[in-house]
């Protein structure tokens, strides 16, 4: 209760000193907006639906586009962690690639996908994949090997082994490189929608864009605070679930 | 005590190893862990193989597990060749090697979700029975890392009696844990052991433990693991690791040991 409430008074001070600067009319009022003007802004695309359909054009793309880049990185991270030619290969690949900003990956998408739904998903799939391969593949071979020892004299081998002994053992790596996978994605997307229009459906990173062809200040910050929200809410309700189990199972909660 | 007239096979011997050598290759080059070793345990024997490091007496516990094959010689338990793990001989390690993503219930639950012929229920069953057998029924539900390291092994007991092994292979299970939950376990493992009737062989470097558990107690000497000496213990039980017999027998075994190791082959 206590950390609630300090962190309710610094974000009450903080919208204070915005209203107080943009009263005094220390900066123009079209590169500072009143926070008034925000929450109005808000409010209209609130009632007219807009938010909501940008935000479901977003994270449709989004969750898409993540869910193919798990389901592909783990088992690639589990066969890299596992064959050795596939490590010398894939592993050197993922590597590279998961340092290439993510944001890079959109020009290529554009010239070959054109502006579709496909160069969206492209892009981020391709922030998702390598870093979960690179997080799987590190945690597969941190596996204690006295747990494989065990689970073989317990009668465990083969798939059941991967799935309930490696998987399972590997699981606070792959949950550090969900949530990586899961900023770079929605960096890229972000950075893509910004970059292109696409016919098909008009997200959050298009409304930001068009805050700022129309000088709509307001419109700009406003579409900045829903997407700061939108990171937190994912925090939550994705990954706090697995660092909590993770948490309370192998005692690491600080 | 007396050294027993050889290595000769009992009639009723459930595990048998015969002449098995194994060799290493390590960074070093081939390394002989294993030379030659000839050994019979009885049904329902407690066996403790005692050494130094590098004597091949954990080597020889996971062949006769099932987790490494002999070089040369042959393993046989139960009159069938050992060629692959069995749940009819469980292990238990010096570390715990619980999960810890599943509480002490699901630990337990593992070795039994793997053997057929039992419904769930019958599972759960068994697990609470075993739980209970070694203790814990207070901590089924307890992650791993919550518990101390005396039930941590308390757990990786019920979970290696769980299937119902008819042999027990334990290498150094106590060597980690400090000398009065040791003590603790001795005595639980030694009423289990006469309760299940399960043959045990443990592996140990504290003569004193092997003497206070072991019906015999057999001696290795290093590179390569060779089997030195045989010695049966003839006290009765329950025994007391600090009592006068188990110290007496442990020094005579430890001058064999140091007779060994200084008259040393080949270090």
């Amino acid at each position: 209760m206590k950390r609630f409430l300090t962190a309710f008074l610094f974000f009450v001070l903080l919208i204070a000193a915005w209203h107080w600067a943009f009263v005094r009319h220390i900066w123009s009022p079209v590169l500072v907006p009143s926070p008034e003007s925000v929450v109005r802004y808000i409010w209209e695309i609130t009632q007219d639906g807009t938010l909501w359909s940008c935000t479901a054009v977003t994270m449709k793309r989004l969750i898409a586009g993540y869910l193919i880049g798990l389901l592909a990185g783990v088992p690639l991270g589990f066969l890299t962690a596992r064959v050795q030619a596939l490590r010398d290969t894939v592993g050197v690949l993922a590597l590279g690639l998961q340092g290439l900003p993510s944001v890079c990956w959109v020009p290529l998408a554009l010239l070959w996908f054109g502006q579709t739904e496909s160069a969206m998903l492209f892009v981020v799939v391709m922030g998702t994949l390598w870093s979960v391969i690179l997080a799987t593949e590190t945690g597969v071979r941190n596996v204690n090997p006295i747990y494989i020892r065990a689970a073989r004299t317990m009668g465990s081998s083969g798939v059941h082994t991967w799935v309930y002994v490696m998987l399972p053992a590997s699981l606070p790596f792959i949950v550090s490189g969900m949530k990586q996978g899961w900023a770079f994605a929605w960096r890229s997307l972000m950075a893509a929608e910004i970059y292109v229009t696409i016919l098909t459906g008009f997200g959050l990173g298009h409304l930001l864009h068009y805050g700022r062809e129309l000088n709509a200040m307001e419109q700009v910050v406003a579409i900045m605070l829903v997407i700061v929200v939108i990171g937190l809410l994912a925090d939550k309700i994705l990954f706090s679930p697995f660092e909590r189990f993770l948490h309370r199972r192998w005692g690491t909660e600080k | 005590m007396t050294p027993s007239n050889g290595l000769s096979a009992a009639p009723s011997a459930h595990l048998a190893i015969d002449g098995v050598s194994k060799w290493f290759e390590t960074s070093r080059g081939r390394v002989q862990a294993l030379d030659n070793v000839s050994l019979q345990v009885a049904e329902g024997e407690f066996v403790c193989l005692v050494g130094p490091s590098g004597c091949g007496k954990s080597t020889l516990l996971n062949m006769i597990a099932g987790l490494e094959m002999p070089g040369q010689g042959s393993v046989v338990a139960a009159g069938q060749p050992v060629r692959d793990p069995s749940r009819a001989r469980m292990m238990m390690f010096q570390e715990s090697a619980l999960f810890p993503w599943l509480d002490a219930f699901g630990n337990v639950m593992f070795s039994l979700k793997r053997k057929p012929g039992l419904n769930d229920a019958e599972r759960r069953e068994v697990a609470e029975h075993y739980l209970k057998l070694v203790g814990l029924e207070k901590f089924m539900h307890a992650s791993i890392h919550e518990l101390s390291g005396g039930m941590k092994q308390r757990v990786a007991l019920a979970r290696a009696l769980a299937p119902n092994p008819r042999v027990l292979l334990m290498d150094e299970p106590f060597a980690a844990l400090d000398a009065m939950t040791r003590e603790q376990l001795y005595g639980d493992l030694q009423r289990i052991w006469k309760q299940r009737k399960v043959t045990i062989v443990f592996v140990t470097h504290n003569v004193r433990e092997a003497v206070s558990l072991g019906d015999r107690v057999i001696l290795f000497s290093p590179h390569p693991g060779r089997i030195r000496e045989e010695f049966v213990v003839n006290l009765p039980r329950p025994r007391d690791i600090n009592s006068v017999e188990v110290a007496a027998h442990a020094t005579r075994i430890t001058r064999a040991l140091k007779d060994h190791m200084e008259h040393g082959a080949g270090i």
